[in-house]
């Protein structure tokens, strides 16, 4: 089983570059679905075969760790690697129509290339134990994800590429001094040895800078509140298969790495006698109820759904500091949850956008009637969005509140109530248009003459199904889900994974 | 600038020297000071100069983008590849000591491909970058 761990970033690596060289659609769209339908398949081994609390190791090129590079896998980065692989495989499918539409023709082959890429560093950030490795594997996402971003239809694609490359970059360099500063402290880059040792230099004044630089540069890449500014524009302005895929994976992955760094990395007695804790908390509620309250202002769909993912990563911020293990399940399952039921909204919009070619709410007025089937989808993720029982989000949204509940911080959980009432608005606002309003005459753009507009996307629909429909059945079936989440949380407050 | 003799003698001189000393760079990596990274780095610094001296179009005519493209992929793939042969010859990912007949030999073979692949794609990435931004300058 150890020996299919590498293949995972392997697969991606080598499948790249020949997208990039045979410079044919059709073979970049079927080299694409065959990557992600690979990794898929590993990824769900790897989980089967860690969700019991086994922990694989593996060493490349053969080095022994501390000194050699290793992959270490238990159930937390294997339920990631699922999520990442997943979305990846449901992302090719759903935009086989849309991105030929939104992508340039002569770019479809390197926007592919790119996209395989993004899933090699969001695999190799999940898998790695080698923290110089983690930030290698980020810049590689990172690099890709923007020049995906930044191929999107219109020019302010490259306005909102660029900021998220500024921002990108910034959270980049803090994570990489971080690393130094702890590299000059304890004179390693292996997770498990930096905190098994960690007591030798636990009073250098260099390692709580060397903290807050890693929590700063990771807080910027998970778009944590109040360091979100870049997220709206990039998932409104980025082809839609990229909106789905990044949405559901990469700020959710940078969420994990922000985990592994609190609980593997640094001891959590050293980090929770800080005021870390409360800081996490604080920006985790004041994510969640700016994120809802931006969103409900919004008119683009887009728009909309990407303030709500700067609400929904507060709720699983939050999960990390309340600094106990319903919490933290609670981030884990959210990441999970919170990925499918995003996926589907964004899928949704996407195939909205294909259709009218428009995400205005203003000019969608009435287009229940129109798109019965799309529409639908936006009312079952929009009820998982805000967490009703019998949803996905609901889960979530019940350990965390438990979880404030255990730690009696009822300020948490009033900002958890108001900004489920937000997302309530807000699901409503779409609903309210979509199913509610006259209709309107729609105005359509840059349809070339002769184009059928009212083609179905009978593939993307079946994604977006799937996807709604693991909303509905990860909230009546939480066997999967739940049982890695907690054991994930175990792991952590057990204190790293087992040698 | 171009009009210049000097320059344009010098140039031609210096050009396959600095390509040798990215070839003695690349091959002598394992021993010394150097490697893929910086190799290709100068490799492509002798292309730099020839573009400034006689031009973005005489360069592009003797290096089209279409190659660097090529050889960019390549270098990845080369990379990638040894990692993937000694995977098939059963030891893990990038394990060079399995490469040939004794690890010592694998080693040597391994560190040689691998910075190989590295230097081709860096010497073909960076200029490829430099055409990018230097077609975006209108000539005088």
């Amino acid at each position: 089983m150890e020996a299919y761990t590498v293949l995972l970033v392997v697969i991606p690596l080598i499948s790249a570059p020949l997208t990039a060289l045979i410079a044919n659609r059709h073979v970049a769209w079927g080299l694409s679905l065959l990557v992600g339908a690979a990794t898929f398949v590993i990824a769900l081994m790897l989980l089967q075969d860690v969700i019991t609390g086994r922990v694989i190791h593996y060493e490349l090129g053969g080095w022994k760790p501390p000194w050699g590079i290793e992959y270490v896998i238990d159930a937390l980065n294997a339920l990631v690697a699922v999520i990442v692989t997943a979305f990846a495989l449901l992302s090719v499918l759903f935009g086989r129509q849309s991105v030929e539409r939104e992508v340039h023709d002569s770019q479809l082959h390197l926007f592919y290339a790119a996209f395989q890429l993004v899933l090699l560093g969001l695999l190799g950030m999940a898998l790695t134990g080698d923290i110089f490795n983690l930030f290698v594997f980020l810049e590689i996402s990172s690099l890709s994800s923007y020049a995906l971003i930044a191929m999107g239809h219109k020019r302010q694609a490259l306005v909102a590429s660029f900021n998220y490359l500024i921002a990108g970059t910034l959270g980049a360099t803090f994570f990489l001094l971080g690393i130094g500063f702890l590299y000059a402290a304890s004179g390693t880059l292996n997770m498990a040895d930096i905190a098994s040792r960690f007591e030798q230099y636990d009073a250098m004044a260099l390692v709580i800078t060397a903290l807050l630089f890693i929590l700063i540069g990771l807080a910027l890449k998970a778009a944590a509140f109040p360091l979100h500014s870049w997220l709206p524009d990039a998932y409104t302005q980025a082809p839609s298969m990229v909106t789905v895929f990044l949405a559901s994976t990469s700020t959710k992955v940078a969420v994990y790495v922000l985990i592994r760094c609190l609980y593997h990395v640094f001891p959590q007695e050293y980090w929770s006698q800080l005021l870390l804790p409360s800081f996490l908390l604080l920006s985790g509620c004041l994510g969640m109820l700016y994120g809802s309250y931006k969103a409900i202002q919004q008119d683009s769909i887009k728009r909309l759904l990407a303030y709500s993912s700067v609400a929904q990563l507060g709720y699983m911020i939050v999960g990390i500091g309340l600094n106990n293990e319903t919490g933290l399940t609670a981030t884990v399952v959210h990441m999970f949850n919170h990925a499918i039921t995003k996926g589907a909204l964004f899928m949704a919009a996407g195939m909205v956008f294909y259709r009218m070619h428009t995400t205005s709410l203003h000019q969608l007025r009435g287009a229940g009637k129109t798109m019965p089937w799309t529409t639908g989808a936006f009312v079952i993720g929009g009820l998982s969005l805000i967490g009703v029982p019998g949803t996905a989000g609901f889960i979530s949204k019940w350990y965390l509140l438990q979880a404030a509940l255990e730690n009696n911080n009822y300020l948490v959980v009033a900002s958890l109530l108001i900004a489920s009432i937000m997302a309530i608005m807000y699901v409503w606002k779409i609903i309210e248009a979509l199913y509610f309003d006259g209709e309107e005459k729609l105005h359509l753009h840059q349809v070339p003459s002769g184009q059928d507009i009212v083609a179905a996307m009978p593939l993307a629909t079946l994604c977006c199904y799937l996807l709604v429909a693991a909303c509905i059945y990860f909230g009546l079936y939480t066997d999967l889900s739940l049982d890695a989440a907690k054991t994930a949380a175990q792991s952590l407050f057990a204190g790293g994974p087992a040698r | 600038m171009s009009e210049s003799l000097i320059l344009r003698v010098v140039t031609k001189w210096l050009v396959p020297v600095i390509l040798l000393f990215a070839l003695y760079v690349q091959f002598h990596g394992d021993y010394s000071p150097g490697g893929g990274f910086q190799a290709g780095v100068i490799f492509s610094s002798g292309f730099l100069l020839y573009a400034l001296v006689y031009g973005v179009d005489a360069t592009t005519r003797v290096l089209p983008e279409a190659v660097l493209r090529i050889g960019a992929c390549l270098g990845v793939l080369l990379y990638g590849g040894v990692g993937v042969v000694s995977l098939i010859r059963g030891g893990t990912f990038l394990n060079y000591s399995v490469l040939a007949e004794t690890p010592v030999a694998g080693q040597h073979l391994g560190i040689i491909l691998i910075e190989l692949g590295v230097g081709i794609t860096v010497a073909c990435v960076m200029l490829l970058l430099f055409y990018t931004f230097a077609r975006n300058i209108p000539p005088q």
